[in-house]
């Protein structure tokens, strides 16, 4: 799979980030691929389902800014969303959206894993 | 500026790794990168040094401070002034940005986060900060350089007129210095004219041109020996107005400052308190400071300099005739000052050489520089912090000490290099006390305590010491902790946190230990001196309130006998196998002293057939040594008979063992009732003596 492709399934916006990559392919697959080792989603999850509200607002916060650099946009608008709730320090919905979010990430991860 | 060579330092803040690393990337090789993983990460790597980051990048949502709390440490600390800001954030309401703004930031981009527009901002704002520090250097240069000029001109134009009028230069010198410390002295006496320190060289410079309007007199009346006709002193007195004009006629620069008070100088140095003096007429307040200032001095200068018409009077002479209102009447204050700083104006128009107004430029250019010492401050202040840091890294690195720094705001604890790898903590220790690096060097009370002392103490007596023991390099050592708290420099001081050094002194301590050992043991047997054991007892007693104890003193009957018989040695060899026997048949709890000559103790608790105890402890403290047979006398008391005070426990021990004698030696005698009878009637004879 090339990035481009790699792109094309998880529905992110591969042109946005090739613009702010500088347009180097050599950046983006970099950093897609470090999203690999990237620990938001797994501390979301944990300080979620922890009923550890601020923790998790934060985990939510970077994995949103970490889904919108990467133009990761179908991961960026349920995180973005789950931030604001969590943020207001409420929970109502959190368990819909953390369950798109997780959908959305194992795609992702699994579509980063088929990159050459 | 670093040279060419030197990359330019940005800090990175952000609590993602990801976003840390894209943004290094995006800066590309031009930049040195330094992360911080956090605000407290951050504000800890400014603290160590904050003088090498050419710009800092911060995210907003943080753990351990956040990027707001790192922008208010930046300004209270005053680094914002000196470090660029650009944050970047995913937050994009207004309010935030405004907020971001207020506290200083430079720069605020939003993620996504575009590479080019990054990088081409972290180029623009460094160049921005360096072009503005250029600048500031750049204008202070012209300031300087301008005020050199104006000095010129100003000193060559009124030595035209003042060649011109020959006269010998000197007037305008002496007058220049005399309106600067009249000026100096109105403004220590009052500030109802509003002067500023800053109008004291302009005033003075600008006094210089005050004759200016000289220069259109005819030559003839100017130097008229002899008294002036009426037609004369209405041309002559036609010179103030001239120069005002001459001055109000300047296309260019009417609105400077130092025109504006030529001109007041000009027009008005004629004019008189009263009202009587010209062109104008103008009285008292009426007639602007600076030229009743310059009026003052241009009379005075006037009258102790030798002129065509008149010889020099002396400063009294001229005193006396302005004070009389010979020249008009002055202010009276500015007669006042005029007396006051008499040795301040005689010392310094004595002056009368080119060389010595040579030296006093100098002495004004430096003055005028110190002007601008906030500019040229930081840079000398940055290098002495620089070798005050070189010194201490020195003698830190030479002792074994280990040094402490403490911050309250943040809470932050820094341990010299040497000392942080004694202590196995880091360097830098954000909110120590809930560290567990730094919780585990000393137990729970030893922290308390310093705490207690730091947080008591005073800025009148700030110093506090502790001894304790501390994990020092693995193990538990005994250390002297010398401690100075640091107080902020606000009218009402506060404490900003604490300095101090970490001594070892286990060495020390255990010879002391030792000392006191040896001062509480019986040299002879090993056993515990009187003293000792008698507060041993007390302890015991005190800490052990629901037990009952016994006290028990025994002698070696005989004793006498056989030290006469055999000699002190043998002696000596009897208490020693005595003390021997003594521990053999008590317990490592007990308590065993020899408390004289060889009079033994022993101390336990009254339990359960404490009898056949006794008993036992008594038979094996009889028998033969060396072919001797060694008996001895025992007197025993108990706490629930007797109550649990030493002296009364120790008293009835004694006269139970007294009893025991008197009934025959050799046998032991627990204190009760018929004791006290028995010492009732017995007299107190030893017949053992």
């Amino acid at each position: 799979m090339t990035i481009k492709e790699c792109y094309e399934a998880i529905g992110g916006d591969y042109e946005a980030v090739y613009q702010r990559m500088m347009k180097k392919d050599s950046l983006i697959m970099k950093f897609t691929k470090k999203f690999l080792n990237d620990t938001s989603y797994k501390s979301l999850k944990d300080n979620l389902s922890g009923g550890n509200i601020e923790e998790a607002f934060r985990a939510a916060h970077t994995l949103k800014g970490v889904a919108q650099n990467l133009a990761f946009e179908k991961l960026y608008k349920p995180s973005s969303d789950l931030a604001e709730i969590l943020r207001a320090g409420s929970t109502e919905g959190a368990g819909e959206l953390m369950e798109i979010i997780t959908k959305e990430y194992e795609k992702t991860i699994a579509a980063i894993s088929e990159l050459e | 500026m670093g040279t060419r060579n030197e990359k330019q330092k940005i800090l990175i803040v952000d609590d993602s790794e990801m976003n840390r690393s894209i943004l290094a990337d995006m800066l590309g090789d031009e930049y040195e990168i330094v992360e911080a993983i956090d605000g407290a990460e951050a504000v800890a790597r400014l603290n160590t040094d904050s003088t090498d980051i050419s710009l800092m990048l911060l995210d907003i949502v943080m753990p351990n401070m956040d990027g707001f709390e790192v922008l208010a440490v930046m300004n209270k600390r005053n680094w914002i002034q000196d470090i660029p800001v650009i944050m970047i954030s995913a937050e994009n309401t207004s309010s935030y940005i405004e907020h971001a703004y207020e506290l200083g930031v430079t720069d605020f981009i939003s993620r996504p986060f575009d590479g080019q527009i990054v990088h081409r901002r972290v180029i623009n704002t460094i160049m921005l900060y360096a072009k503005q520090k250029r600048l500031i250097e750049l204008v202070s240069d012209q300031i300087y350089e301008k005020e050199r000029s104006n000095n010129l001109m100003v000193s060559i134009l009124s030595h035209i007129v003042e060649f011109r009028n020959g006269e010998s230069g000197l007037h305008v010198l002496h007058i220049n210095m005399m309106t600067e410390i009249l000026l100096q002295t109105v403004m220590r006496k009052t500030d109802k004219y509003n002067l500023k320190r800053s109008d004291i060289p302009i005033i003075s410079m600008a006094s210089a041109l005050h004759d200016i309007g000289k220069i259109s007199i005819p030559g003839e009346i100017l130097n008229k020996p002899g008294k002036l006709t009426k037609e004369e002193f209405d041309t002559m007195k036609t010179h103030t107005l001239i120069g005002a004009e001459m001055l109000d006629q300047l296309s260019y620069y009417k609105d400077e400052a130092l025109v504006k008070m030529a001109y007041q100088i000009c027009r008005w140095h004629h004019e008189r308190y009263d009202g009587r003096g010209y062109p104008d007429g103008l009285a008292g307040e009426e007639i602007p400071i600076a030229a009743q200032i310059v009026a003052l001095a241009d009379v005075y200068d006037a009258l102790t300099s030798k002129r065509v018409y008149k010889p020099a009077f002396s400063h009294e002479k001229a005193v006396e005739m302005i004070t009389n209102g010979e020249c008009g009447t002055f202010n009276p204050l500015l007669l006042e000052c005029l007396l006051e700083s008499a040795d301040s104006i005689q010392e310094q128009l004595a002056v009368n050489s080119i060389k010595q107004e040579s030296d006093r430029n100098i002495r004004n250019i430096t003055e005028d520089l110190l002007h601008y010492e906030e500019l040229s401050a930081s840079e000398r202040t940055l290098r002495l912090l620089e070798h005050e840091r070189t010194k201490y890294q020195f003698f830190a690195s030479l002792s074994s000490e280990i040094q402490f720094e403490y911050t309250r705001e943040p809470s932050m604890l820094t341990l010299s290099e040497a000392g942080a790898k004694m202590l196995n903590a880091a360097e830098i220790t954000m909110n120590p006390l809930e560290e567990e690096q730094i919780i585990g060097i000393s137990d729970d009370k030893v922290m308390e305590e310093i705490t207690k002392l730091v947080t008591g103490s005073s800025m009148e007596s700030p110093v506090i010491q502790y001894d304790g023991e501390l994990l020092v390099n693995g193990e538990w050592r005994w250390s002297r902790v010398i401690c100075r708290s640091m107080w902020s420099h606000e009218e009402k001081p506060v404490m900003t946190g604490c300095i101090g050094k970490i001594v070892d002194m286990h060495e020390e301590h255990a010879k002391i230990k030792d000392l006191q050992r040896i001062a509480s043991y019986d040299g002879l047997t090993g056993l515990l001196n009187q003293s000792n054991a008698k507060r041993h007892v007390m302890e015991r007693l005190h800490e052990n309130e629901d037990k009952d104890y016994i006290l028990a003193i025994f002698d070696i009957d005989y004793f006498k006998n056989a030290n006469d018989r055999c000699g002190h040695m043998f002696g000596d060899k009897v208490l020693q196998h005595m003390a021997g026997r003594l521990r053999g048949s008590t317990r490592d709890y007990d308590i065993t002293a020899r408390v004289g000559g060889d009079e033994f103790m022993i101390f336990m608790q009254d339990i359960e057939g404490i009898e056949s105890i006794i008993d036992r402890v008594y038979h094996a403290l009889t028998g033969k040594y060396e072919g001797f047979d060694i008996s001895i006398s025992m007197g025993i008391s108990r706490t629930r008979k007797i109550g649990r005070k030493y002296e009364n426990l120790f008293g009835c021990a004694d006269k139970a063992l007294y009893t025991a004698k008197q009934a025959g030696r050799a046998q032991y005698c627990f204190y009760d009732d018929s004791v006290k009878e028995i010492l009732s009637v017995i007299s107190s004879i030893d017949g053992e003596e």
